[in-house]
């Protein structure tokens, strides 16, 4: 649906954006993850024709934006959302329409979309209250009607969630979560929780200094990390999707690369969630007879790598599908780990860190 | 002291009997005040929002141009306009000196870069996004200005009652260009200097009373109109 | 809130071409009078512009500036008709081809006055300029206008005619001011000037002076009505400077300036000399 070609963006004789080439599939959601100063707002304000690149080009569904009138075309299908609220100074209803006057609907299809869109945020109550008068977390509610009020083809969000506290950054994920895949709107955002874009995006690209370094969805990037940087900022947890197979008294199975992992949460059959398992977490060891310990997730494995990690080694195995253990040296000496040795490997199911994904298809 | 308490009682004394005299003076202080005023309102509103936003090569000049316009002193302004407007001027075919519309011109002159810097600076002062946040709604580069504008507008309501201030007050370039003319172009602070050299103090003392009553006033209304949307 | 606020917008347009509009019309049938401050100041033109403006039809503009000023204005053809009191000056103009037609129109006097307690001791003298010697010698404060208009003019002759060259001491100070304030700063700070009749009675009740020198011949101050020369200035309103100086010199006027003053004052602050000539003056 939208593609960059080339985009470079050079600034006081620097280059602070250098993308040879993006392409963003229609219904996809993308996320950029990575540093401050990592390049994610340029490279969303570009792909947003909110900045001109000093070279490079931009297509939106095949064809080229460029002159001033297809820009301006192409601006009108996509909407904004940024990390401070940018509330208007009037009240919640003025602003959540302010994208729909702007494109000069009429009065009762601007009160539907505006009633429709605050119901889907859960502020509904808040439409005649003052754009000043209201909480972070509902300001930013309001931002996200305002923007999807228009019914954007192309969605970018730069850090939303980013200012608000905890509490409230997972209420409002949730909803944002369900309302993409409702709309299945196109999307774009950047973030630097690597929760927050293992959780919603279909596919996500690490960013430094301007340049992409990997692109590819949640486990791929997460678990096959191609150079250090992007290794040490996904982080280490093992990323695994499963497929539900069954479930009972509060307990799962999914199905996770022809293995089956047990883990605790509510879940329909069939779901498709996604597993984070710390490396602390994973505990190798010598054979032992199955059910003798309380982890109920007992696999073997190879030792694909041993990295020392300063105060303690950082192990990879291959076990049908990878995982990731931490142990000290004197585990390393005791149980002779060294890479190509077979061993057990075993993660508790209430350890496990669950992430429910609904796909739209 | 008993100067000030004649001139005050002369003063209820012409308000409440309406003098003609002194509410013609009264009316004309306000229509070209007025119409000033809303001339700089305009200008000065609208070309201090372009410079806020737009990025052009000698640009800090500008704005430093425009800070020193409001300091302008009113009666260097009445002699140029003076010179421009003579009839052997450059514009003397217009035959507008000793008219209300030189003073209204001069007055202009003096309020536009008051309401243009603190236009700018009002501008200037919005989140920086924001400006990126509208057009990422869609908007025309005309919306955008009109939305930013809007936003604004507490504090260029402020800068619509400094330039009124600045020209309802004035009287060397009203002097100067308007001639101070009877009924014709005389106005409360023109007035106020000829009762004064002519030493009817009652009578000076008076006008400048109803000159603070109408500046205060007018200035009443902008700031309920103001206070009126502040978020508490 | 949107429909009153267009509203305002229109108004607001619709009183600015309402300004606009009648200055850009009148300008046929008016007429620029340049005179002095003190002249306005006096009144007398309030009175007599009136009767004009209603016999001819004309609007007249009065510029109430210095006599200098008045005269700059006449030369270089800002002004249609100059009402002025400053003879050597006028002299000049007509000299200079920048007037004609210089008509004698009226008269009223210079005094000198001062503090009632009279430190330089000239009470009662007659003749100004050993008046002005005796402030001179006792160095006792003297404030001038010292804005080249008639007044101040005269007041230089004077000093010029007593052989006295008053600027290098320290009690003579240059008040750049109008007549009336000029007096009003003399009042306060208990000096000696010299002021027109006229003036000095318009505001004698809020002044601690007294006339103290009064009745030279040296001391009258005579008032000309001059038509700015068309010939030099084409954009001049010939015809209407030349009805507004008629009009001054006519017998209505004439009278009009006998009477003006008496009720207020008891005396009148001009006397009426149409048609005589400048040396049968005196009292």
């Amino acid at each position: 649906m939208l593609e960059g070609r080339n985009l470079k963006i050079k600034r006081g004789g620097s280059i602070i954006l250098d993308v040879p080439s993006l392409s963003v599939q229609s219904g996809e959601i993308l996320s950029l993850i990575g540093p401050n100063g990592a390049g994610k707002t340029t490279l969303l304000q570009a792909l947003a024709c909110l900045i001109k690149p000093s070279q490079g080009e931009l297509f939106f569904k095949e064809k080229i934006v460029s002159s001033n009138h297809v820009l301006f075309q192409y601006r009108r299908k996509l909407t904004m959302v940024f990390q401070e609220p940018l509330l208007f100074d009037t009240t919640v209803f003025e602003n959540v329409s302010s994208g729909l006057k702007i494109r000069g609907l009429k009065r009762t299809e601007i009160e539907k979309r505006v009633d429709e869109n605050l119901e889907r945020f859960g502020i509904p109550h808040l439409v005649h209250r003052s754009a000043r008068k209201i909480s972070g977390g509902e300001a930013q509610r309001v931002a996200l009607a305002r923007a999807f009020a228009p019914q954007p083809e192309l969605l970018f969000l730069d850090e939303p969630l980013a200012s608000l506290d905890p509490p409230t950054r997972e209420s409002l994920i949730e909803d944002l979560e369900r309302v993409l895949r409702q709309t299945g709107t196109t999307t774009i955002f950047a973030t630097h929780d690597r929760m927050e874009a293992l959780r919603l995006s279909d596919r996500i690209a690490v960013m430094n200094r301007g340049r992409i370094l990997q692109i590819g969805p949640p486990p791929e990037v997460m678990n096959q990390p191609l150079d250090e940087f992007v290794a040490s900022f996904v982080g280490v947890d093992t990323i695994l999707t499963g497929r539900v197979s069954k479930k009972d008294k509060g307990s799962f199975l999914a199905s996770v690369m022809g293995h089956e992992v047990e883990a605790v949460g509510e879940v329909e059959l069939g779901e498709t969630v996604v597993f984070c398992i710390r490396p602390e977490n994973v505990t190798l060891s010598p054979p032992f007879p199955k059910r003798a310990t309380s982890a109920r997730n007992v696999f073997t494995g190879k030792i694909k790598k041993v990295i020392p990690m300063g105060l303690f080694y950082k192990v990879q195995l291959d076990c049908g599908f990878p995982l990731v253990a931490y142990v000290t040296s004197h585990a390393l000496e005791d149980l002779e780990l060294k890479e190509g040795k077979e061993i057990f490997a075993s993660f508790k199911a209430t350890s496990i860190h669950m992430v429910r994904k609904k796909l739209s298809g | 002291m008993d100067l000030i308490l004649e001139g005050i009682l002369k003063a209820f004394y012409l308000l409440v009997t309406f003098d003609p005299e002194v509410m013609k003076i009264t009316l004309l202080s306000l229509q070209i005040s007025g119409t000033a005023t809303f001339i700089s309102l305009i200008m000065g509103i609208s070309i201090g929002t372009i410079v806020a936003l737009a990025e052009f090569p000698g640009r800090r000049l500008v704005v430093s141009l425009i800070n020193t316009g409001m300091g302008l002193p009113p009666v260097v302004v009445g002699l140029f306009v003076t010179i421009f407007l003579w009839r052997n001027g450059p514009l003397g075919f217009l035959g507008v000196l000793y008219t209300p519309t030189a003073m209204i011109i001069a007055q202009a002159i003096i309020a536009t870069p008051i309401v243009m810097g603190i236009s700018l600076a009002a501008i200037q002062a919005l989140p920086k996004n924001l400006r990126l946040q509208i057009l990422a709604l869609g908007a025309t580069r005309l919306q955008m200005v009109w939305i930013l504008v809007k936003e604004a507008r507490l504090p260029l309501l402020a800068g619509v009652m400094a330039g009124f201030g600045g020209v309802i007050s004035e009287v060397g370039a009203s002097i100067m260009v308007g001639g101070n003319i009877k009924g014709y172009s005389r106005v409360l602070t023109t007035a106020t200097v000829m009762e004064t050299s002519r030493g009817n103090f009652d009578i000076a003392i008076a006008l400048g009373i109803i000159l603070l009553l109408l500046a205060y006033f007018i200035n009443l209304i902008l700031t309920t109109i103001q206070q009126r949307e502040r978020p508490k | 809130m949107h429909m009153p606020k267009k509203r305002i917008t229109c108004l607001g347009m619709i009183i600015c071409l309402i300004f606009i509009f009648p200055s850009l019309c009148g300008a046929q049938k008016s007429i620029i009078l340049a005179t002095t401050t003190s002249t306005q100041d006096s009144g007398l033109l309030d009175v007599l512009i009136p009767i004009f403006e209603k016999k001819t039809g004309y609007f007249v503009k009065t510029i109430a500036v210095g006599s200098g000023q008045a005269m700059a204005m006449g030369q270089k053809g800002e002004g249609d008709v100059l009402l002025v009191h400053s003879p050597a000056a006028e002299k000049k103009f007509i000299a200079g081809g920048y007037g004609v037609n210089r008509r004698i129109v009226m008269h009223n006097d210079f005094i000198v006055v001062g503090p009632a307690e009279d430190p330089a001791k000239i009470k009662g003298m007659k003749v100004a300029t050993e008046a002005f010697k005796k402030i001179a010698s006792a160095g006792t404060l003297f404030l001038s206008r010292g804005d080249n208009s008639g007044t101040h003019s005269k007041e230089k002759a004077i000093w010029k005619a007593s052989g006295m060259n008053p600027e290098k001491g320290k009690w003579y100070q240059q008040a750049g001011l109008g007549m009336g304030q000029t007096l009003n700063v003399t009042s306060e700070k208990k000096g000696y000037t010299l002021a027109d009749r006229g003036t000095y009675l318009a505001l004698r009740k809020n002044l601690h002076l007294d006339i103290l020198t009064e009745g030279d011949a040296l001391l009258l101050n005579i008032y000309h009505v001059m038509e700015v020369n068309p010939s030099k200035w084409p954009k001049v309103n010939a015809a209407g400077a030349k009805s507004f100086a008629d009009f001054m010199v006519s017998k209505e006027a004439q009278e009009v300036i006998k009477t003006f003053g008496v009720d207020k004052f008891g005396s009148p602050l001009f006397f009426p000399d149409a048609g005589k000539k400048e040396e049968d003056l005196g009292k």
